[in-house]
C-alpha cells in the first residue's frame, strides 16, 4: 500500500513522458487525477493509522534489495513521518490545481512533477538510509530542472547553485551514513535496527565526527545558518509551484532528517553537541527575520522567513537533546511543536508562496514598494495575504502559534536562554505588517492599478492550505494524537 | 448545559464574525441584525453563565488543555464587557460604518477573544485569545485602510503589544518547566526561580496589552481607529484586560514577594504621569486615551497591592464610563468633523441630552462624590496605603489630576463657541451637524453605569464581592478618607473651572506623552532597522560572496587537474594507445593470419580508453565541481574503510 502511494505518480510520470501523443490538456488533468488519487491513497492511510508503539512501524513493507550492505528496500511510517507523507501528497495537489492553466511545456511540467512527487514521498517513508538518500537526490535533481526549466530571472545560474549547494550537502550526508554504518554492531543501513543499537556507543570523538557530517548535510537542506545563502536565489527565480514544493517539502527533509536519524542514531553525540544546536537554532531563528526585515522583494522575504522558521525546530530538536530529570515532559513538547511546525510551514509559507506567484503571473514583479493599496482592486488577494501573514507570523487561530508555542513552551524549560530567540515572534510580525501595509493598505499606485482579483483556481489552490492551518490552529489534536506518540519515543531514544 | 452557554459565549460571535468577514460584501444587509442579534444573545448568556458559573475544558497541546471557566471575578467582568460590547455596536450602528460587515465581524471576532480572555484558566487559552484580541486591534485601528497613518497605527499597536505578549511564551516555558502546569491558578505554586519568571512574564504582557509604562504611546497612535474601537477596545475591554489579568494572578504576585510592589508601583506611576500627559492634551480623543492609561493605572496598583474587589469594581466602572466618554467625542467628531478641544467649544450645549450625558461620565472620571469611581478609587487606595503611605500619596495625586483633566474638558465643552470655534470644524472629516437619537440610547445606559456603579464599593455589596472574589484582610476605606478624596476632587474642578483663567501649564514633555514613542524609536526600532539592514548586507556581501570563492578557488582547482589531466595523464593514456597500434602492427607484421582483427580491436579499444578519458573535461565547471565532489566523497569512504 505504502510502495503504490510512494511509486503511484512516478508511474504516471512514465506514462506522461513516454506518450507524446498526450494532449496538453489531458496532461494536466491526468496530473491532477493522479495527485488528488495519490492524496485520497493518504487520507485512508491516516484513518487507517493506529500508533505502532516505540520502535515499530506502520505500512511496513521489506524486501532485500543490496544485502551484501546490509540495505533493504524498507518502508514504513510512523507520528513522525505520516504527517510529512500526508503534507506532501496535499502540496502536489494543490501545484496540480495552480498548474492547471499553464501554458509552457505542461506534458513535462507534469512529468517532473510527479517524479518530484514520488521522490518527496520516498523520502520521508524510506526505513534505510540508502533508499533515503537516493530518494533525497533524486528529488535535488528533480527539483533542478524545475527551476532550470520553468524559472524566470536568472534561472540557469539559481538552478546550478541550488544543485551544487545542495547536492554537495547530500553528499557529506553520505558519508555520514557510510559512518554510521561502519560503526553498527550489525553492519546495517536500516533505519530501524540503527535505532535500536545505535552506533559508537563509547566512542565520542567518531561519533561526534559522524554526527558532524550528518548535520551539515541535513543543515545545508533545512536550511540553517549559514548553510541558508542558496535559499534566496533558488526561490527568487524558481516558479511558483516550484518554491511552493522546496519550501512546503524539501526544506523538511532536512529537518526531518534530524527527528528520523541524527537524534535516534546519535543519541550521545546529539547530546555532547545539542548546545551547539541550540546555538545555531537560535542564530537562525533571529537572522532569518532581520534579513528578512530588511527585503525589499516578497520572495525573498518569504525565502529569509523560512530560515527563521526553521530555525525555531533546530532549536527545539536540540533544546530536547539536553537531558534532565525534571524536563522530560517539556522536551516531548518541544519535539511536538518542531514536527508540527515542519506541517505548519509547508501550508502556510506554501499559501504565501502561491500568493508572491500571482503577483509575478500578473505584473512580473515581486518588488515590495511597486505595489500599493491592493486592497482596493484585489479585495480576495488583500484578503488571502493578510491572512497567510497573520498565519506566518504565529497568530494563535493558526497552526504556527501551536507549532511555536510548544517549541518554546517546551524549549524554555530544559534550556532557559532559547528565550533569547523569543523575539524573532516579535520581528516576524513587524516585518509582514510591514509588508501588508506596503503593498496591500494606503492609496491604490504603481503595478496595483488594474490588478486582476484572484481567480476561481487560484483559490482553490490557496484555501486549502490556509483552510487546513486554521483546523491544525484550532482543534490540534488530530495531528497531536499521531505525533505525540512519535514525539515521546524520540525523547526516550535521546535520553539513552 | 450552562457549559453549552458558556461555549457560545465564546462561538457565537467567533463564528459569526468570521462569516461576516469571510463573505464581504455579500453580507452587507446582514452584517447589522445578525451583530446585533448576536451581541444581545451573548450579553444575555453573559448573565446567565455569571449565575450559574460553569467550567470548560478542552483537550489541547500535552499536559495544557485550554480551561473555560466563570469564576467571582469574571462573574462580575464578563456580563460588564458583553454589555458594554452590545452598547457600543448599537452606537456603530446608529452612526452607521462603511463597509458594516467588515466592521461588526472584526468587532464579533473580538468579543469572542475577550470573552476566552476573562473566562481563561490555563496560560495557553488565555494566550490564544490575548493575541487575537491584537490581530483585531490592528485590523479595527486600520479600519480605514486607505489611510497610511491608521495602519502604521494599528503596526506600532499590535507589535508593541506583542512584544509584552513574549512574556507569555517565556511563562508558559518556566510554569511547564516548574512543574505546576499551565493552569492559571496553579502558577503560584511552582517553584523559585520559576515563579519569578513566571510573573515577569505576565506582568510584562499585561502592561504592554494596559498601555502602562514603558509600553503607553502606542495607545496615542490607537486614537487613528474609528471612535466606537477606541470606546471597546481602547478602554473598556482590550485595555481594561491587561489590569484584569493582573488581578486574577494577584495571588501569584504575591507569593513572589517583589512582583506585587513592582506592579503597585508601575501603576501609580502610570496613573501619576499619563494624569499629567492628559492634562497636556489638546485633542480630546487623545486626552481620552492618556486618561484610559491613567485609570488602568489605578487597577494595576490594586493588582499589585492586592485589592481584587477594588480593582475589578473599577475596571468594571471605568468600562462603563470611559466608552461613554470615548462614544460622545466620537459622535462630536462625527457631527463637527474635529475633535480638537478648542473646536468642541460649546459643543455641550449645542446637544444638550449628550452634554449631560457627557458631564456624567466626565465628573465620574473626575472622582466627583457619588459617582462611581469615587468610591472606588477608595477601596483600592485604602488598601495601597496599609502597603505604603508614599503609594498612597501618589495615587491621591494621580486622583487629583484626574478632577483636573476632567474639568477641562468640562469647561471647554460647555463654553461658548466663538469666531475661532467654527473655524476649527471639519478639519479632520466633513462633519454631519447632526447626532441622531439612537446613537443617545446606549449612551445613556453607559452613563447609568457611570453613575451607579459605586454600588460596588458599598460594604453591603463590597463585603460579599471581596468574600467572592477570595479577598481577605483588606482594609476598607475609612470616613475620613472617602470624605477627604471627594473634598480633593471638588476642589481641584473648582480650581480649574474659576481659579485658573489663563487656562493650564501644558508642559512639552507631557503634550508629547512623555516622548515614549521617540524613546521606543530611538532605543529599539531604529538600532534593529540597522542591525536588519546590515545584516542582510553581510548575507549578500559577504557570507554569499564568501562560498562563491570557495566554488571558485574549486573550480580553479578542477581548471588545473585538468590541465594535467590533458598534459599528462592523457597523452599517457594516447602513448600508451599509440604503442598498442604499433604494437599491434608488429604483430600483424609477424603474423598477418588470424589474430590481426584481435589486436586491431584491442588498440580500438585502448583508442576509446583514451577519449573516455578526455571526456570529463567538458569545460563545464559544475561538472568539474561535481567530480571534485564525488572525488571527496571517495576519499572520504576511503578514510573510513581503513581506519
Amino acid at each position: 500500500m505504502l510502495s503504490l502511494v510512494v511509486f503511484l505518480p512516478v508511474l504516471a510520470a512514465i506514462v506522461l513522458a513516454a506518450v507524446p501523443r498526450i494532449t496538453d490538456a489531458a496532461a494536466r488533468w491526468i496530473w491532477l487525477v493522479v495527485t488528488l488519487l495519490d492524496l485520497a491513497l493518504v487520507v485512508g492511510l491516516w484513518l487507517a493509522y493506529r500508533d505502532p508503539g516505540a520502535g515499530k512501524l506502520a505500512f511496513e513493507e521489506q524486501l532485500p534489495w543490496i544485502p551484501n550492505v546490509g540495505s533493504s528496500y524498507h518502508l514504513g511510517v510512523d507520528g513522525l513521518s505520516l504527517p510529512l507523507v500526508a503534507l506532501t501528497a496535499l502540496i502536489f495537489v494543490v501545484c496540480a490545481v495552480f498548474a492547471l492553466r499553464h501554458t509552457d511545456r505542461p506534458r513535462a511540467q507534469a512529468a517532473l512533477f510527479l517524479f518530484l512527487q514520488t521522490s518527496s514521498l520516498g523520502v520521508f517513508a524510506a526505513q534505510d538510509l540508502i533508499l533515503f538518500f537516493v530518494f533525497f537526490d533524486l528529488s535535488i535533481v528533480g527539483m533542478y530542472f524545475v527551476i532550470a526549466g520553468w524559472g524566470h530571472g536568472n534561472a540557469a545560474r539559481s538552478a546550478l547553485k541550488f544543485f551544487l549547494y545542495t547536492f554537495l550537502g547530500s553528499l557529506v550526508l553520505l558519508v555520514g551514513f557510510i559512518g554510521l554504518y561502519l560503526g553498527s554492531a550489525a553492519k546495517t543501513f536500516d533505519m530501524a535496527l540503527l535505532a535500536a543499537s545505535p552506533p559508537f556507543g563509547d566512542e565520542p570523538v567518531i561519533g561526534g565526527l559522524v554526527l558532524g557530517a550528518v548535520f551539515i548535510g541535513l543543515a545545508i537542506k533545512t536550511p540553517t545558518f549559514p548553510f541558508h545563502t542558496w535559499l534566496p536565489p533558488a526561490h527568487t527565480d524558481a516558479p511558483a509551484i516550484g518554491s511552493v514544493v522546496l519550501a512546503s517539502i524539501m526544506l523538511k527533509m532536512g529537518t526531518y532528517g534530524f527527528v528520523r536519524i541524527a537524534m535516534p542514531m546519535l543519541p550521545n553525540a546529539w547530546r555532547d553537541w545539542a548546545w551547539l544546536i541550540v546555538v545555531i537554532g537560535i542564530i537562525s531563528v533571529l537572522y532569518g527575520a532581520l534579513v528578512a526585515l530588511a527585503q525589499t522583494d516578497v520572495k525573498r522575504m518569504i525565502a529569509y522567513t523560512s530560515v527563521n522558521h526553521m530555525g525555531y525546530v533546530i532549536l527545539a530538536v536540540g533544546a530536547a537533546g539536553v537531558v534532565s530529570d525534571s524536563a522530560a515532559q517539556a522536551r516531548e513538547v518541544a519535539i511536538t511543536g518542531a514536527v508540527v511546525q515542519m506541517v505548519s510551514h509547508g501550508l502556510i509559507t506554501g499559501a504565501l508562496f502561491l500568493l508572491a506567484g500571482v503577483l509575478y503571473d500578473r505584473r512580473g514583479s515581486y518588488d515590495i514598494a511597486s505595489y500599493g493599496g491592493l486592497a482596493a482592486p484585489a479585495p480576495r488577494y488583500a484578503a488571502f495575504f493578510a491572512v497567510a501573514a497573520f498565519a506566518s507570523l504565529g497568530l494563535p487561530g493558526f497552526s504556527g502559534f501551536i507549532a511555536e508555542f510548544q517549541i518554546f513552551a517546551g524549549s524554555i524549560g530544559p534550556v532557559p536562554w532559547t528565550a533569547l530567540a523569543l523575539p524573532g515572534i516579535l520581528i516576524t510580525a513587524a516585518l509582514f505588517l510591514r509588508a501588508l501595509q506596503r503593498m496591500l493598505t494606503g492609496e491604490t499606485r504603481g503595478l496595483s492599478r488594474g490588478f486582476r482579483d484572484l481567480d476561481r483556481r487560484e483559490i482553490l489552490a490557496i484555501a486549502p492550505l490556509l483552510l487546513l492551518a486554521v483546523i491544525i490552529g484550532i482543534v490540534p489534536r488530530f495531528l497531536l494524537d499521531v505525533i505525540e506518540p512519535a514525539a515521546s519515543v524520540v525523547v526516550d531514544l535521546v535520553s539513552r | 448545559m450552562s457549559g453549552l452557554a458558556l461555549a457560545l459565549i465564546v462561538l457565537l460571535p467567533a463564528v459569526s464574525g468570521i462569516v461576516l468577514c469571510l463573505a464581504g460584501p455579500r453580507a452587507r444587509a446582514a452584517a447589522i441584525p445578525v451583530s446585533l442579534m448576536t451581541a444581545t444573545v451573548t450579553a444575555a448568556l453573559a448573565v446567565v453563565v455569571a449565575v450559574t458559573r460553569p467550567a470548560l475544558e478542552i483537550p489541547f497541546i500535552a499536559g495544557a488543555p485550554v480551561g473555560l471557566a466563570v469564576d467571582g471575578l469574571s462573574a462580575l467582568v464578563l456580563p460588564a464587557v458583553a454589555i458594554v460590547t452590545l452598547l457600543v455596536l448599537v452606537f456603530a450602528v446608529a452612526e452607521g460604518t462603511k463597509s458594516p460587515e467588515r466592521f461588526h465581524g472584526l468587532m464579533l471576532i473580538f468579543a469572542a477573544a475577550v470573552a476566552v480572555t476573562v473566562t481563561a484558566t490555563t496560560l495557553p487559552a488565555l494566550l490564544f485569545a490575548w493575541e487575537i484580541m491584537g490581530a483585531m486591534s490592528w485590523a479595527l485601528i486600520g479600519f480605514q485602510w486607505r489611510d497610511d497613518r491608521r495602519v502604521q497605527a494599528g503596526l506600532v499597536a499590535f507589535t508593541m503589544t506583542r512584544a509584552g505578549d513574549l512574556g507569555l511564551y517565556l511563562a508558559a516555558g518556566a510554569a511547564l518547566r516548574g512543574g505546576a502546569g499551565l493552569s492559571l491558578t496553579n502558577l503560584s505554586a511552582a517553584p523559585s526561580p520559576w515563579r519569578d519568571v513566571i510573573a515577569a512574564g505576565i506582568i510584562a504582557a499585561a502592561l504592554g496589552k494596559a498601555a502602562q509604562l514603558p509600553f503607553s504611546s502606542w495607545l496615542s497612535r490607537a486614537m487613528q481607529g474609528p471612535s466606537t474601537v477606541s470606546a471597546l477596545l481602547h478602554s473598556a475591554a482590550m485595555v481594561a484586560m491587561g489590569g484584569y489579568l493582573l488581578l486574577r494572578v494577584a495571588p501569584l504576585l504575591a507569593a513572589t514577594g517583589w512582583a506585587g510592589n513592582a506592579v503597585a508601583w508601575i501603576g501609580a506611576l502610570t496613573a501619576l504621569l499619563l494624569g499629567a500627559v492628559a492634562v497636556a492634551q489638546r485633542d480630546l480623543k487623545q486626552l481620552l486615551a492618556a486618561s484610559t492609561a491613567a485609570q488602568m493605572g489605578f487597577v494595576v496598583l490594586a493588582a499589585g497591592v492586592g485589592s481584587i474587589a477594588g480593582g475589578a469594581g473599577y475596571l468594571v466602572a471605568h468600562a462603563s464610563t470611559k466608552a461613554l466618554l470615548f462614544l460622545v467625542a466620537g459622535a462630536w467628531l462625527a457631527a463637527l468633523g474635529t475633535k480638537q478641544l478648542f473646536a468642541l467649544r460649546g459643543a455641550a450645549r449645542r446637544w444638550p441630552l449628550l452634554g449631560v450625558l457627557f458631564t456624567v461620565g466626565a465628573l465620574s472620571l473626575a472622582g466627583i462624590a457619588p459617582l462611581s469611581l469615587w468610591a472606588l478609587k477608595d477601596e483600592l487606595l485604602a488598601v495601597a496605603r496599609e502597603t505604603s503611605p508614599v503609594l498612597y500619596i501618589v495615587g491621591l495625586a494621580a486622583a487629583a489630576l484626574s478632577a483636573i483633566y476632567s474639568g477641562k474638558v468640562l469647561v471647554i465643552v460647555w463654553g461658548r463657541a466663538d469666531a475661532t470655534t467654527e473655524a476649527g470644524y471639519d478639519a479632520e472629516q466633513p462633519g454631519t451637524r447632526r447626532i441622531g437619537r439612537w446613537e443617545q440610547v446606549p449612551l445613556i445606559v453607559l452613563a447609568a453605569g457611570a453613575a451607579l456603579l459605586g454600588i460596588l464599593a458599598l460594604p453591603p455589596v463590597s463585603e460579599p464581592l471581596k468574600a467572592i472574589l477570595g479577598e481577605t484582610g483588606t482594609k476598607a476605606p475609612g470616613t475620613l478618607e472617602l470624605a477627604g478624596s471627594a473634598v480633593l476632587a471638588l476642589a481641584m474642578l473648582a480650581l480649574v473651572t474659576f481659579g485658573l483663567k489663563r487656562g493650564l501649564p501644558q508642559p512639552a514633555w507631557a503634550a508629547k506623552w512623555l516622548g515614549l514613542e521617540k524613546a521606543v524609536h530611538l532605543v529599539v526600532v531604529r538600532p534593529t532597522l540597522a542591525l536588519s539592514e546590515s545584516l542582510a548586507r553581510f548575507d549578500d556581501g559577504i557570507l554569499d560572496r564568501g562560498l562563491h570563492r570557495v566554488a571558485r578557488a574549486g573550480v580553479t582547482g578542477a581548471r588545473r587537474l585538468g590541465r594535467f589531466d590533458d598534459a599528462r595523464l592523457d597523452a599517457a593514456v594516447e602513448a600508451t594507445a599509440r604503442a598498442g597500434t604499433v604494437a599491434g602492427s608488429r604483430a600483424a607484421r609477424a603474423d598477418d593470419q588470424g589474430v590481426d582483427g584481435a589486436v586491431e580491436g584491442l588498440a580500438r579499444q585502448l583508442r576509446r580508453l583514451g577519449t573516455l578519458a578526455r571526456r570529463p573535461q567538458t569545460g563545464q565547471i559544475y561538472q568539474y565541481y561535481a567530480q571534485i565532489a564525488i572525488a571527496l566523497a571517495a576519499v572520504f569512504v576511503l578514510i573510513f574503510l581503513v581506519r
